[in-house]
């Protein structure tokens, strides 16, 4: 199939980006969207331009690196995959499909595609974690009984990539369903209960101070995520911040 | 506690919480006004007692005022945040793919019931105010039909309020569930509690809507 791409070009962090046309070739439905980059960059750099730069890495979904805003959505128009796992054979011949990166003033554009999505690591990095002797001593997770639902929950949660798919939907550019995910993952389980007050309130706290938007329950975030990341983990969040908050 | 106050959660809880008191501030107004097409002297006696009655007046009404100014500064201030949070635009965004337009669309539907609600205090509170604390009238306890007989005489006027209950619905089709959400009520019971507020957020303004075309034809 023949496509028009309209693609956001930025040279840099600073300089101001427009969206530029292309026409890609010969592109078949079993390629991979970021393969159908691939093919336009050969072209490019045939004719002696700069390929389009965009984040990727595992391409098989599972690390969280592809983003793309594709035809105003984040990773295209399917549903539960991500960039690098959607297929050619969604768009027909003669397409025009837009291109752009997640927009949040949070993620700001480095260059073309690639956005810094390090916002993500220091909200993980201000209470993502559980404190654990690793000295020797260390307890088997598997000795603390946990309850299957609360486990269930907990994992799924956990599936969570940090794409920042959520921001890019959301109306507000709000990173709730990521915070709230990682929230939740720990929250749900005896081994998070440790740290539960400070983490909510920390990581919160960084949310906010990383100028992401206020969540309105559009309900975008989950629709658009890859992972099927349940809006129940807000609430949770909700509850578990304003108890924390409570208490102090 | 310091940064509760702050914090995008508080924000969001607060606003759930006015929205509520208004939603239920709203039953109240309605099951009055819905006396008014079957019982003129019923609609009299309940205007009477709101209009009189001190803890209603002094208390209650003030609580009020200050919910629904509260919701809209609020609501303002959230709008102009979240647009920030995003300086540059999609050059093609699909909303409508993933959120309906109800949940994306609140400040305009807040905005026309703000206008409305700026229209009615013109049509009722004003008035009622002047009467009762300008010109110090004497009370009257029959005269609440007749009057709201009066501000619905005007085809465009009760047309005006038909229309601003429509955006009303709008408003709390995606308001009045969402609140559940907002103070952290998402379980199994969540799927009762989101249909009785989707059910309420017609059934009630829709009520509205027969009162108003009622009192019109009625005159």
């Amino acid at each position: 199939m023949n496509l028009t791409l309209k693609i956001w070009r930025q040279k840099d962090a600073t300089s101001k980006g427009a969206i530029v046309d292309y026409q890609v070739k010969g592109i078949e439905g079993d390629m991979s969207f970021l393969e159908m980059l691939d093919v336009l960059n050969e072209q490019l750099i045939t004719k002696g331009e700069e390929p389009v730069v965009f984040d990727h890495d595992c391409r098989e979904g599972i690390c969280g690196a592809c983003s793309l805003q594709i035809n105003g959505e984040p990773h295209g128009p399917d549903r539960l995959v991500t960039t690098c796992q959607l297929h050619m054979r969604k768009f027909n011949d003669g397409d025009t499909i837009y291109i752009e990166p997640f927009r949040a003033k949070a993620f700001p554009v480095v260059k073309d595609l690639m956005i810094d999505r390090s916002a993500f690591d220091r909200i993980q990095h201000a209470g993502g974690y559980i404190s654990v002797n690793t000295s020797g001593n260390t307890i088997d997770a598997n000795a603390i009984p946990v309850n299957k639902d609360d486990a269930d929950e907990s994992f799924e949660a956990a599936t969570c990539i940090g794409c920042g798919a959520c921001v890019a939907a959301c109306k507000n550019a709000s990173a709730m369903l990521f915070t709230s995910a990682k929230v939740s993952q720990f929250a749900l389980l005896p081994q998070g209960q440790v740290e539960a007050t400070d983490r909510v309130l920390a990581m919160v706290n960084q949310m906010d101070e990383e100028g992401f938007g206020n969540c309105t329950n559009t309900g975008a975030c989950e629709i658009e995520c890859p992972k099927g990341i349940s809006l129940e983990n807000i609430a949770r969040m909700n509850r578990e911040y304003l108890s924390a908050s409570l208490k102090g | 506690m310091g940064g509760l106050i702050k914090s995008s959660i508080a924000r969001k809880v607060a606003m759930a919480l006015s929205g509520l008191f208004l939603v239920f501030f709203l039953l109240q107004h309605f099951t009055i006004n819905f006396t008014s097409i079957f019982s003129e002297d019923t609609f009299n006696e309940l205007s009477h007692f709101m209009g009189t009655n001190p803890l209603v007046q002094f208390v209650l009404q003030p609580v009020l005022i200050f919910g629904v100014v509260f919701h809209f500064v609020m609501g303002f201030i959230l709008e102009i945040k979240n647009r920030n949070a995003r300086a540059v635009k999609y050059a093609k965004y699909n909303g409508g793919a993933n959120a309906s337009w109800m949940s994306r669309n609140m400040i305009y539907s807040g905005l026309v019931v703000l206008a409305f609600l700026g229209l009615h205090f013109y049509d009722f509170w004003v008035p009622e105010m002047v009467h009762k604390y300008v010109d110090f009238a004497p009370e009257d306890p029959t005269r609440y039909y007749t009057e709201l007989l009066h501000r619905f005489e005007s085809p465009v006027r009760t047309g005006v309020y038909i229309l601003s209950f429509v955006f009303l619905a709008l408003h709390l089709w995606h308001g009045f569930a969402s609140s559940f959400q907002s103070v952290g009520f998402n379980n199994k019971y969540s799927v009762g509690a989101t249909k009785f507020a989707k059910a309420f957020s017609i059934v009630i303004p829709l009520g509205f809507i027969i009162v108003a075309i009622a009192l019109h034809f009625t005159h």
